[in-house]
């Protein structure tokens, strides 16, 4: 279990100083010069120049680069160029909605994702199943923004139970808050769910025809107790991989629901950013989510060991 | 005793229900679909800067007006020297910055020496390039003398770039803007939206509103779904000109189309070899279809240009029948300039719609006369790179929205890279004229020479389409310059 650890650790370690220096050779070699970008088409090229000596630009790539990967080692994010506010402060504004957003949207998925699953893969090749999977391909076909524009036409503009976009911030309430998030999390939760339900679908029909689930059911056992007791823990591994997978792109990859409900999330962060070339902005951010999805995969693996005590006992 | 109390309350509640019915709104969401990146007008060129503060926040010595025209501000009234040199500004008096700090003539000369100072980094660092000496005369008179007369002067005074700071705030108006006018900033939640409420100590005529709030809708799709549920009451700039018909017969209200001071045009690089030929310019200009691109790319809003000129401008003068569309002639032209079998060449785009949707209508219409044109869509930072500031490219599709800006046409080293001496020669002559008529007469000819050398393909003026609800009044119908100017809007009822 501790090897098992210390490798995982290490993966991470090396994944994330590898990731950093990909980031930040990425995003030198994209043309646009953020200071051409501050000061427009009026502005003279000297006076472009100056600024950019003002924002540091100009100093050699390993210099800035040895300069914010050090930053980033005592946990100094930088300063936005465009901001000029740091980008710990920037990232503490988003993370407080799209984290909660994430969740909701895990959470929601989950809970539907898995009864669908279970009922699915019960009813194999019925019609129910036949039914539940059609439901479920539609989920991954429909373009999530259309269909977040269905949800605010029917909630927001008819039923005027919530806003049409926007987030208040928690400081108006807690309530007032979590009510505008919650058409984005049914947008987000969909597709994700769909996904999820065929993948725990699969997974189950693979492990009832295995010859343990037919011992089980030859001993007696009823079906809805072989289901939940050894079906579905044993299914549960590609299920914990997608959905580490898909926490990961909740937290940031929400960019188009961000938008069409105005959410001042992470996603939008990085994609203002990236228009206006706030280069230490994207770096910085990107960094702190990559870090975040190697937590999440960490958290997969040390579940994996949970469900399954084979690989606890391994060496 | 209870029962009286439940009686007061009553009473009380139905008093409060009263008294709001009667009493207008004072409060206010407006729609901006691009975040600022900081709120300092002296410091950057976004336009979205100045949608939130111009003329709310912040307020300079003179402003710009409705219709472009060049009102008193800060400065309630000027003289000018009789050899057009020295500008002497009479200041308002008692004028208190939203810090409480007085404003005088200092904060004046301040400003502008430090707009126009060797290590400013104002985007619009030109508008100050005439000033040779600000002099404060007296705390409330102040005589800014010019190297050379400057007819635009006045009207250079009244951009957002030129408003007057307070030296104790102008290094932190980038987060917490300090300025003289009649809403001062309460909160930016980042991301989300910004807070202007009422000043107190404002100088001139009180604003109606109390509050106002710009909320940032970054997605055209959202706008009518925000404006439809009442989460957002205006959008002067409304960002979806296709769904302008969704809201256009409701009651509830009011579609304004004006003009904006945004040129859109199909950009050549004049030096780029078959572009460097006349006849191969000319035969584009007759290849595009105006109205089509229009329909196609603004949903059907917005007036064709034949120059470099706005139709709401005076100096407007209408060369749209020079090039009419004829594809007949484009042909001719090619096989004139050696080119009957076409060419290939490339169309960037930036990100705007006028560009993405127009380009695509344009690659067909040049497809028609043999010109075989390769899409390459490009963000905004790779276009300033590529195309502005590295001048690699062969076309591309961008709206000029600065105000009166025919000059960049003989700005050195400018993108088009288009170089004629008679052209130079008129707009030196016109920063130096003052005469109305003869401003005209330039400035007539200046569009004249543009059209003959099909400089570039002059498209259209690009609309504005503002939407806000019926009960408000007092918003711009135009954008003479790109300002939501809240002074004079209230909620009727």
């Amino acid at each position: 279990m501790t090897v098992y650890l210390l490798k995982r650790l290490a993966i991470a370690l090396i994944t994330l100083v590898l990731a950093s220096m990909v980031v930040f050779a990425v995003l030198e070699i994209i043309p646009g010069d953020p200071a051409r970008l501050m000061l427009g088409l009026n502005a003279s090229a000297d006076q472009v120049e100056l600024l950019r000596n003002q924002m540091g630009l100009n100093a050699p790539l390993a210099a800035r680069y040895l300069h914010w990967a050090g930053g980033l080692l005592s946990l100094d994010f930088g300063r936005s160029y465009t901001y000029s506010v740091p980008v710990i402060e920037l990232v503490r504004e988003r993370v407080v909605v799209s984290l909660p957003l994430a969740l909701i949207a895990l959470a929601l998925s989950t809970i539907i994702a898995i009864p669908v699953g279970l009922f699915s893969a019960g009813r194999h090749g019925r019609a129910g199943d036949t039914i539940a999977m059609g439901a479920a391909q539609l989920g991954v076909a429909v373009p999530n923004f259309w269909f977040a524009l269905m949800l605010i036409y029917l909630f927001a503009v008819w039923l005027r139970l919530v806003p049409a976009g926007g987030f208040p911030g928690w400081s108006a309430g807690v309530w007032p808050a979590l009510k505008s998030l919650v058409l984005p999390a049914i947008a987000l939760a969909l597709p994700q769910a769909a996904i999820l339900a065929r993948v725990t679908r699969s997974a189950l029909i693979e492990v009832l025809n295995e010859d343990y689930i037919r011992t089980a059911r030859a001993k007696g056992l009823p079906y809805r107790a072989v289901l939940w007791r050894h079906a579905l823990r044993n299914a549960m591994i590609p299920v914990l991989t997608i959905l580490g997978l898909q926490f990961a792109f909740l937290l940031a990859g929400t960019i188009i629901i961000e938008n069409v409900f105005y959410l001042p999330g992470l996603g939008r962060l990085v994609f203002q950013a990236i228009t206006q070339r706030d280069l230490i902005v994207v770096e910085s951010v990107v960094m702190l989510l990559v870090a975040a999805v190697i937590a999440v995969n960490l958290l997969v693996d040390l579940s994996y060991a949970v469900v399954d005590p084979r690989l606890r006992s391994r060496q | 005793m209870k029962l009286w109390k439940t009686i007061l309350a009553a009473a009380a509640l139905v008093l409060a229900a009263g008294t709001s019915a009667f009493a207008a709104r004072t409060d206010l969401v407006i729609g901006i679909t691009l975040e600022p990146p900081h709120l300092d007008p002296t410091a950057g060129a976004a336009a979205a800067i100045d949608e939130v503060l111009y003329a709310n926040v912040f307020e300079g010595l003179t402003r710009i007006g409705p219709n472009g025209e060049v009102l008193p501000d800060l400065a309630e009234s000027w003289s000018i020297s009789d050899d057009g040199k020295a500008y002497t500004f009479k200041l308002h008096t008692g004028v208190k910055f939203h810090d409480g700090t007085d404003f005088n003539a200092d904060d004046v000369k301040f400003s502008l020496d430090r707009a126009r100072a060797d290590n400013s980094v104002n985007a619009q660092k030109g508008l100050f390039a005439a000033i040779d000496t600000v002099e404060v005369v007296d705390p409330a008179t102040v005589k800014v003398t010019l190297k050379n007369p400057q007819s635009s002067f006045l009207y250079n005074m009244g951009w957002g770039d030129a408003v007057i700071v307070a030296p104790e705030t102008a290094d932190t108006n980038k987060e917490k803007p300090v300025g003289t006018g009649p809403f001062k900033f309460q909160s930016w939640a980042k991301g989300s939206s910004i807070t202007l409420i009422k000043s107190d100590t404002y100088w001139g005529a009180p604003v109606s509103l109390d509050k106002a709030e710009f909320r940032i809708v970054p997605d055209a799709a959202a706008a009518v779904p925000a404006l439809l549920s009442g989460d957002v009451q205006a959008f002067p700039f409304f960002p979806d000109l296709d769904g302008v018909a969704q809201v256009q017969g409701d009651p509830r209200f009011k579609v304004v189309i004006g003009a904006t001071e945004g040129e859109t045009i199909l950009s050549m690089n004049n030096k780029k070899p078959p572009l460097d030929k006349l006849e191969v310019r000319q035969a584009i200009s007759f290849a595009l279809d105006r109205k089509a691109i229009i329909d196609g790319a603004s949903a059907g809003l917005g007036v064709p240009i034949g120059s470099h000129m706005s139709p709401a401008s005076k100096a407007y003068v209408d060369l749209t029948g020079l090039y009419p569309h004829n594809v007949e002639k484009a042909r001719e032209l090619l096989k004139e300039a050696g080119l009957e079998n076409g060419f290939k060449a490339t169309l960037k785009l930036p990100p705007p719609p006028y560009a993405r949707l127009g380009g695509e209508i344009i690659a067909s219409q040049l497809r028609d006369v043999g010109i075989d044109l390769q899409i390459v869509p490009v963000e905004w930072a790779q276009w300033l790179d590529q195309v502005f500031t590295k001048k690699d490219y062969d076309l591309t599709i961008v709206s000029h929205t600065e105000p009166n800006d025919i000059d960049i046409y003989s700005r050195k080293d400018y993108y088009f890279n288009y170089d004629n001496p008679t052209f130079d020669t008129i707009i030196a002559d016109l920063n130096l004229t003052s005469d109305e008529a003869k401003r005209m007469t330039l400035l007539g000819e200046a569009q004249k020479i543009l059209a003959d050398d099909a400089v570039v393909g002059f498209l259209y003026e690009l609309p504005k389409a503002g939407v806000w609800d019926a009960k408000l009044e007092g918003f711009w119908e135009n954008a003479p310059i790109q300002a939501n100017d809240l002074t004079k809007v209230k909620w009727t009822e």
